[in-house]
Parts: C-alpha cells; sequence; structure tokens
C-alpha cells in the first residue's frame, strides 16, 4: 500500500478542489490527443480529429475529458485504496478498450501541465512532486490488470 | 537530422524569449531534484540536498540551472545542428559524469513544466507539442556520445 504525508494528502485535495473539471479534462484530454497523435487511433468513434482545432472543440473529447477527472476525483477520495478503486477500470481499458498502458502517462504529463497552467506559481516543486507520486499511483493501478 | 517547419522555428524563438534564464534556470533543478530525488546522487559537491528548503536555498543548484538553460539557448540557435552541437556535452556527461541518459528526459520535462507554470494558458497544446519535439531532440542529441 503507498503510504502517503499529510502534505501529499492535503495538496491532492487542494489541487482537485482548486481545479474545473469542466476545463482541466477537456484540456489534458486534447492536449494529450494533440501532442501525442497516435492517441487518437482509440477515439476513432469521436468524430472530427484532423487538427488542433478540431479537436479541442470536439463535444466528445470535451465530454471524455469530464469523463476522465470524475475518475480521479474517485483516487482522491481513496487515496488509501487506490488499487481497488480502479480495479474495474483497469479491466476496461486492458480487455476491451485495449490501450496500450504506456498512454496512461502521456495523458498524466499533460494532466500535469494544465494544472501547472493553471496554478501557475503555486505549482511549486513540492507540490509538483506530490501530484506527480499521485499520477503514478493512478497509472500503476490502471496497469494492475493487465496480465 | 531532424527536419524543423517555419512554425515549429518560430515558436521554439518564441517561447525561448519569454524565458529569463536567472528566474527559470534555478527552478529547473530544483524541480527534478525534488520531483525525482534519486537525480541528487549527481550533486554530492553540491553541499546541502537534504531537505527542500535546503534545495530551494542552493547557490549551487540555482547556478547550475543557468549554466544548463545557457546551454539550450546554443540548441535553438543552432537547431539544425544540435547533435554537432552536443557532442562534446554529450561524451562528457557520458565519460566523465556518468550520468543516466534517461535523467536528460526528466530535466525536460521539468523544464517543460516550468514553462507552463510561466506561460500558463499561452503554452498551447500545439505550441506545448513543438517545445517537446524540440527538447526530445536535445535530449537525443545528449544521448548520442553513450555507447
Amino acid at each position: 500500500m503507498v503510504a502517503w504525508t499529510d502534505f501529499e494528502r492535503a495538496t491532492i485535495k487542494d489541487i482537485f478542489s482548486k481545479i474545473d473539471y469542466e476545463v482541466v479534462g477537456p484540456a489534458a484530454i486534447s492536449r494529450c490527443l494533440i501532442v501525442y497523435p497516435w492517441t487518437q487511433r482509440y477515439f476513432a468513434g469521436f468524430g472530427n480529429l484532423y487538427n488542433a482545432a478540431a479537436i479541442t472543440s470536439n463535444p466528445k473529447v470535451a465530454a471524455h475529458g469530464k469523463v476522465v477527472m470524475q475518475g480521479l476525483e474517485k483516487a482522491v477520495k481513496n487515496m488509501d485504496n487506490i488499487k481497488a478503486t480502479f480495479t474495474e477500470l483497469s479491466t476496461l481499458h486492458s480487455e476491451k478498450l485495449q490501450v496500450d498502458p504506456d498512454n496512461f502517462m502521456l495523458l498524466g504529463d499533460c494532466l500535469a501541465i494544465v494544472v501547472a497552467a493553471q496554478l501557475g506559481k503555486d505549482f511549486t516543486p513540492e507540490v509538483h512532486a506530490a501530484f506527480q507520486k499521485f499520477l503514478a499511483v493512478v497509472v500503476s493501478s490502471l496497469r494492475r490488470q493487465y496480465y | 537530422m531532424v527536419k524543423w517547419t517555419e512554425l515549429e522555428r518560430s515558436t521554439v524563438k518564441a517561447i525561448w524569449e519569454k524565458i529569463d534564464i536567472d528566474e527559470v534556470g534555478p527552478q529547473i533543478w530544483a524541480r527534478v531534484l525534488i520531483v525525482y530525488p534519486w537525480t541528487e546522487r549527481y550533486f554530492g559537491s553540491f553541499g546541502d540536498l537534504f531537505t527542500i528548503t535546503a534545495i530551494l536555498k542552493n547557490d549551487k543548484v540555482a547556478a547550475h540551472g543557468k549554466v544548463v538553460l545557457k546551454a539550450l539557448d546554443k540548441a535553438v540557435n543552432n537547431m539544425d545542428n544540435m547533435k554537432r552541437t552536443y557532442a562534446d556535452l554529450s561524451q562528457l556527461h557520458f565519460q566523465k559524469l556518468e550520468v543516466d541518459p534517461d535523467s536528460f528526459r526528466l530535466l525536460a520535462d521539468c523544464i517543460t513544466i516550468t514553462i507552463a507554470c510561466k506561460l500558463k494558458s499561452a503554452l498551447s497544446p500545439q505550441s506545448q507539442a513543438i517545445w517537446q519535439k524540440f527538447l526530445y531532440a536535445v535530449v537525443d542529441a545528449m544521448s548520442s556520445q553513450y555507447r
């Protein structure tokens, strides 16, 4: 089980209380689709993803961004049991969606950039480290059910 | 050789112009040492790196940040010739400093996050994609002399 310091718990809860899911979720997903274009292969049913403008204005991309944030919120509320929290999601991504698990960290990196841009100087190195640890645990839990 | 479009060249230069080396340099190293603490192994002679406060106050860390950004300036001005520009530095990091080349990527990611904190929404997804292409070309050039 992952050990969280009080600072890390407080920081993660603080970050998630400050960010607007409706903005950050869509921004992170569209960034991922633009910066790492091969990830578009997983969203063939989303319609027009042909250029950055199309991606950022695509309502299905935006909706999916919010879905991801809601999933992350579960992890924030269950920081001592992220593995169990994401068991079904991991199985879904592995067996049904067949997502290459290396992609999870790509989305994580884009999320870090969006949060950094929103928090500015408040995204201090210590806050950044706590957030990176949280992302690493989430990614690890999502990878858990592969094999 | 990496191919750069006109847009990519101008985007990299535009981002670089906004970076104040004296301001940003110290921050990037502090971030690397705090977020990826195992990198401290390379800085044994830098004195006190035992706490986050110590890292943030350490003059040698700050000075080294500026050294790295000055070297990055060479890449901005030699985008068509990065491998040759960095051949000596790559050799130094490989043979003398014995730095794990994965560390270059960690530093690149911290540079991007620091820039995101500063530029915020001005670091659009397209700009981020271009900036990351540039940084990964630098990472590649820095790894080129590793056998």
